[in-house]
């Protein structure tokens, strides 16, 4: 009998890293082609419309943009605390506190001085995020509490606090519904391109990649964070204060998702209502995963989601496959880019069995 | 040699691969009733992995095995163990909160089903106790008992699964002396009732003792086979090494300075909170090496886990020069200047997963000179990497390659010259050439040695007595958390330290 088991290989070469998620996504296509066609959908045309409407006409292309703003962000919140080996798994409510916290001040800063109240939105929002974020990091760091757990569950809890304000305080006079009133114009991302929602939240997430990607590259707290990711023990041995490096982590990490929360808001609803966030959190998991934790990487992973999602509407509209294939695309996806992953580091043998 | 009897083990062609590295080369290897077969080698040599393949741990790339005349493709221990063959690893798989007997009869069959059948367990044990003399209470969690005693119980538990080929894997390495004449005294009397022992070691002496035969790899090759009686130890550490070795260590002759260390009244406790260290006092001078022997787990961990500023202490103080230490901070022990080499460097001391440089600079990467407003300056990290990197004779493809991929001698260079390149004032070097091959082991010896000249004082804990002896100027021993003597090297003898290891104050 032939049975087959894992090696270590040898360190792939450089290239391998630009090489393995262009084969992933090649290879999740070929895979997401079995639904389609179950689903009685023709595939060429199903894919031609899938990636037409994310990227053919010049409305859904920014469309496109304005949808991996928030993945974006998310993602990115999340490679931030992996990459430590703080298991944010709580970006959805860290995206939710710092929404609410950008609607609590939206509605009230009417009488601010107007170019003064984005910024104070835009601050107030990463900082509820991340504040959010550092309560399973102080667990963690001070009571041993596993972050998954109480990330994950602090997920619920915003939920119903916002429900509570949304139905309470923060709800709209005369609305029988869980709603906020609109914010203020001045506390509305501009819209940078006419006739599409291409908003400041872009940039701004762009602008995201590169701080990340420059604090991991170039600073004392980046190398610190790896340190800590990679072996907390001899971090801590060297000399680092482990869990400052853990808090800080938390801190920006909850920010960012916080950030993707206040654009939402700013730029896309106007006024905070259950639904803002459709799991954004969650998608920010597995966009991070996706990346392999690097800030360009979840850039790119970021884009092909929300081409997915994008397309997957014009997909269903011209050829009758349900819009679901976007999310079992996505969930495929991830998957064989984790045992890509896998097989960076090992080799299938063949060996012979009794 | 030619042989006539039957072997109750043939191996032949044996290869296995890991990474890079050939473990086992096209390994013959034959195994006769009614012997021990010392298989003797220096670390990596592939002992414990061509062991391994015969116990089913690992399968091998190629070549055939076969147990009592049959051929074997083994996937899993549990085959192996079915034909008689038991393995007992350096690190134990006993339950420590379970008793003798629970650990004994884990993964037995049952004669009552479903059911323990305890009573004839018990009655079971009792007579293979009896038979072999292996006195240890049945009802004794394992936790309770000495490393020398929960060895008895590994040994028993082969026994109890009808074992008659017994490898053993550098079984004397964690014992004192007395228990290790006992240890013999058992495999002796293993042997006279026909079974066979593979006994796996790089200890000369040991060897000429207990076995009848030996095999001698490297590199992953056989290089020699001899009987105990028609070979000499100088022979054997030729063959092992592969050219003439007696490592000459040449310690000049030195003024101990001031003290830099001075430990008073140091109480502390363990992972289980019990006591670890009793009132500990000592002091260490410049240009001074105190060797402190020891079998492991009197408190040598838990000492320079406190040196290190990653364990607590209960009461006491430590003084690094005139400045005290601070408990339970690293950054403490790193601002005095002390340099720390851990016991377990890939867990504790080095992060693999990081390269090269990003371990060099560990200690030092928030210092004036390597950053500018928490930016880090790429061009002077380069140029520290570097340095450190041909200073120690680091063989790496650059300061760049992940550490991972570094043989255990440069990682341990790599250790050294974290540790040592700021010139410490105080070393503390934990087994610093556990696991390492003769040449490494050099290295580390003469890089020692040249802390001292320099003016450091350096405190070397190691089980190793080779060691102690060749480098130490004064040796101390601790047992239970106490020092149990002191002496002079030149006038310390190996019988006196080897009775004070075993608690046998004089």
């Amino acid at each position: 009998m032939i049975g087959f088991r894992l090696v270590k290989r040898k360190p792939l070469p450089g290239w391998a890293i630009i090489l393995i998620p262009i084969a992933a996504i090649i290879v999740t296509l070929i895979l997401s082609a079995i639904p389609i066609l179950m689903a009685g959908g023709h595939l060429w045309k199903s894919y031609y419309y899938l990636f037409y409407g994310a990227l053919g006409t010049r409305f859904n292309f920014l469309e496109t943009f304005v949808k991996a703003s928030p993945l974006l962000m998310t993602g990115l919140a999340v490679a931030f605390a992996f990459r430590a080996k703080f298991w944010n798994i709580g970006a959805e409510g860290q995206l939710l506190a710092g929404a609410l916290t950008a609607t609590a001040l939206g509605v009230s800063l009417g009488g601010v001085s107007k170019p003064l109240v984005l910024p104070i939105i835009i601050a107030a929002g990463f900082l509820a995020g991340g504040i959010w974020a550092s309560i399973p990091a102080l667990l963690k760091t001070k009571l041993k509490v596993d972050d998954v757990v109480s990330t994950l569950l602090l997920n619920y809890v915003m939920i119903h606090i916002m429900g509570a304000l949304l139905f309470g305080p923060l709800q709209q006079p005369g609305s029988s519904w869980p709603r906020s009133m609109a914010i203020v114009e001045a506390a509305c991302y501009p819209i940078l391109m006419a006739r599409s929602r291409f908003h400041m939240g872009i940039p701004l997430a762009l602008f995201a990649v590169l701080v990340v990607w420059f604090i991991n590259k170039r600073t004392i707290f980046g190398y610190q964070s790896k340190a800590v990711g990679v072996n907390i023990r001899a971090a801590n041995f060297g000399g680092i204060n482990t869990t400052s490096v853990i808090l800080w982590t938390a801190l920006i990490s909850g920010g960012l998702a916080g950030l993707a929360g206040v654009g939402e808001l700013c730029a896309i609803q106007y006024r905070l209502i259950m639904d803002i966030s459709p799991g954004y959190g969650y998608s920010g998991i597995v966009i991070a995963m996706l990346g392999n934790l690097h800030p360009i990487g979840v850039l790119l992973s970021s884009l092909f989601f929300s081409v997915i999602i994008v397309g997957a509407q014009t997909m269903s509209r011209m050829t009758g496959v349900p819009t679901y294939i976007a999310e079992v695309i996505q969930g495929t996806s991830l998957m064989v880019m984790l045992i890509f992953l896998l097989f960076t580091e090992y080799r299938i043998r063949m060996v012979r069995k009794p | 040699m030619v042989d006539t009897r039957q072997p109750v083990v043939r191996m032949s062609g044996i290869t296995k691969q890991f990474l890079d590295v050939i473990a086992n080369d096209n390994i013959t290897f034959n195994l006769y009733p009614g012997e021990i077969c010392a298989l003797l080698g220096e670390n990596g040599a592939g002992k414990t992995t061509l062991m391994n393949i015969l116990f089913g741990y690992y399968t091998c790339d190629e070549g055939e095995i076969s147990i009592k005349g049959e051929n074997v493709h083994l996937s899993a221990p549990k085959g192996a163990i079915t034909r008689g063959v038991g393995m007992i690893h350096q690190h134990f798989a006993l339950v420590p909160s379970q008793t003798v007997l629970e650990n004994i009869i884990i993964g037995t069959k049952s004669g009552r089903g479903i059911f323990l059948d305890i009573k004839a367990a018990r009655q079971k044990l009792l007579r293979l106790q009896k038979r072999f003399n292996l006195q240890i209470d049945p009802d004794a969690a394992v936790w309770t008992l000495s490393v020398g005693e929960q060895q008895k119980v590994e040994i028993l538990k082969a026994l109890y699964r009808d074992v008659d080929i017994l490898i053993m894997d550098e079984p004397t390495a964690v014992l004192a002396p007395a228990e290790t004449a006992d240890l013999f005294t058992t495999l002796r009397s293993l042997v006279d009732e026909g079974r066979s022992v593979v006994f796996i070691t790089h200890k000369l002496n040991e060897v000429m003792d207990i076995s009848d035969r030996i095999v001698v790899l490297r590199a992953g090759q056989v290089v020699a086979e001899r009987v105990t009686t028609d070979t000499t130890p100088r022979e054997l550490a030729n063959l092992m090494v592969g050219r003439d070795v007696l490592e000459t260590i040449e310690r000049k002759k030195l003024d101990a300075g001031q003290s830099v260390l001075e430990i008073e009244n140091l109480k502390a406790l363990n992972d289980k909170k019990l006591t670890a260290l009793k009132d500990l006092n000592l002091v260490i001078r410049q240009k001074e090496i105190l060797g402190l022997a020891g079998i492991s787990g009197n408190g040598q961990r838990e000492l320079s886990e406190i040196l290190f500023g990653i364990r607590d202490a209960l009461e006491g103080s430590i003084k690094i020069g005139s400045k005290l230490l601070k408990f339970g901070s690293p950054s403490s022990a790193i601002n005095l200047r002390m340099g720390r080499i851990p016991e377990d460097r890939i867990d504790t001391g080095l992060m693999l997963d990081l390269s090269v440089e990003e371990n060099l600079i560990l200690e030092r990467h928030r210092s004036p000179g390597f950053h500018r407003f928490g930016l880090m300056k790429a061009g002077t990290i380069h140029q520290f990497s570097d340095e450190l990197i041909r200073a120690y004779g680091i063989t790496t493809v650059g300061r760049d390659a992940v550490t991972k991929s570094l043989s255990g001698g440069n990682l341990q260079k790599v250790m050294l010259a974290r540790e040592l390149g700021g010139s410490p004032m105080i070393v503390i070097a934990s087994q610093p050439t556990r696991g390492l091959d003769v040449g490494a082991m050099e290295y580390i010896h003469q890089r020692i040695l040249q802390e001292r000249e320099r003016g450091a004082g350096i405190l070397l804990i190691s089980e190793d007595l080779d060691e102690i002896f060749a480098l130490s100027d004064r040796i101390i021993v601790m047992y239970e958390g106490e020092i149990m003597g002191e002496a002079l090297s030149e006038e310390a003898s190996r019988e006196q330290i080897g009775l004070w290891m075993s608690g046998v104050s004089t």
